[in-house]
């Protein structure tokens, strides 16, 4: 029933060797889609280890190129790569590793117009993206969808995750608005240390392959949050919440929105 | 002096003392920036002024946190 080939038995044999995963669970690695949004600083750690996994197919969505400033902590992007787009800079790294991989390239940001249309040919929704409108985007648009979502943010010294699936709390449980543009800082103005982003990309990446397998407990209802300054890790339980305007019991959100962008951001994404 | 937690960590505090005193005792500068929990359940934003900090209360202020592509 399984028709792995021996290099392939081979390449995944330490996935196979665990009781939890075994050749069941590397098939259902190799039947998944899933879609990660955004070949940046979370996106990169999260696209390699699943495309070392095995999951079978990839969906890529970003709209930018690769520049030199990204080369810090994009580690799925090369010197020889800038300027190239980063949805093709990406899927020849992830092709280098794991030739099985069916990579779907998406250059594009996605926006309202898109966002429902990409998402639905996936099983899993990765959030790496850098700016808030997306990260509603990204929520509001896998609520509506049905789809489980894994989010995640970095700034600076910390990061923050938590996992979505129908029925636990959302982004908008915990944030119910987007902050008012300019007065949260991303790391395109305030920094951040390259390797806070292959810690929060790898847990990211260990959570949609939990998933996959139906292994462990994931972090729903929990938002965790690491500051590496310190290495204090914390679990903060979240309620899905009543009145949440896109999964409460009376949603008020009904069309997808394109919230505004920080003046800084949208400059730098015209570049 | 009252007992509470503060994003994991204990802190004494004299009662009376408000949400918005406690989130500025604790340099939280810019309130749009934060989601407050108090003993797990959430606060909305309009109840900020008027939420007041009881002996024991596990308060969790939740940062946004944007980065990651780019």
């Amino acid at each position: 029933m399984f028709d792995f080939t021996e290099e392939e038995l081979k390449r995944y044999s330490r996935h196979i060797l665990l009781k939890d995963v075994g050749v069941e669970g590397q098939e259902k690695i190799r039947e998944a889609k899933v879609l990660v949004i955004g070949a940046g600083g979370l996106g990169a750690p999260v696209a390699l280890y699943l495309a070392a996994a095995g999951v079978g197919t990839i969906g890529i969505v970003d709209g930018d190129v690769v520049d030199l400033s990204n080369l810090q902590r994009q580690i799925i992007h090369s010197t020889a790569d800038i300027d190239k787009p980063k949805v093709q800079s990406a899927k020849e790294t992830i092709q280098a590793i794991n030739p099985h991989v069916k990579v779907r390239e998406y250059k594009t940001f996605l926006e309202a117009s898109n966002a429902l249309d990409i998402i639905k040919e996936y099983d899993f929704v990765v959030d790496g993206t850098d700016n808030f409108p997306v990260k509603f985007l990204i929520n509001d648009a896998c609520i509506m969808a049905g789809k489980p979502f894994s989010h995640g943010g970095i700034l600076r010294f910390e990061g923050q995750t938590f996992t979505h699936v129908p029925g636990t709390a959302c982004y908008r449980c915990v944030f119910p608005t987007p902050p008012p543009p300019n007065l949260v800082p991303t790391c395109s103005q305030a920094g951040v240390l390259g390797a806070i982003a292959g810690m929060l990309g790898t847990i990211q990446a260990a959570e949609v392959l939990k998933y996959i397998t139906g292994v462990g407990e994931l972090l729903t209802d929990k938002l965790l949050t690491f500051n590496a300054k310190t290495m204090d890790f914390r679990k903060v339980a979240v309620k899905k919440r009543e009145k949440c305007a896109i999964c409460g019991d009376q949603p008020t959100i009904h069309t997808l929105i394109d919230y505004e962008q920080a003046a800084c951001d949208l400059a730098s994404h015209g570049k | 002096m009252a007992k509470i937690t503060v994003n994991g960590q204990e802190q004494e505090v004299t009662l009376p003392l408000s949400l918005i005193e406690l989130m500025t005792n604790n340099n939280v500068e810019q309130p749009e920036m934060v989601s407050v929990q108090i003993n797990e359940e959430f606060v909305e934003r309009e109840n900020f002024p008027k939420t007041q900090i009881k002996d024991g209360d596990e308060v969790d202020f939740l940062y946004f946190m944007g980065g990651g592509a780019f």
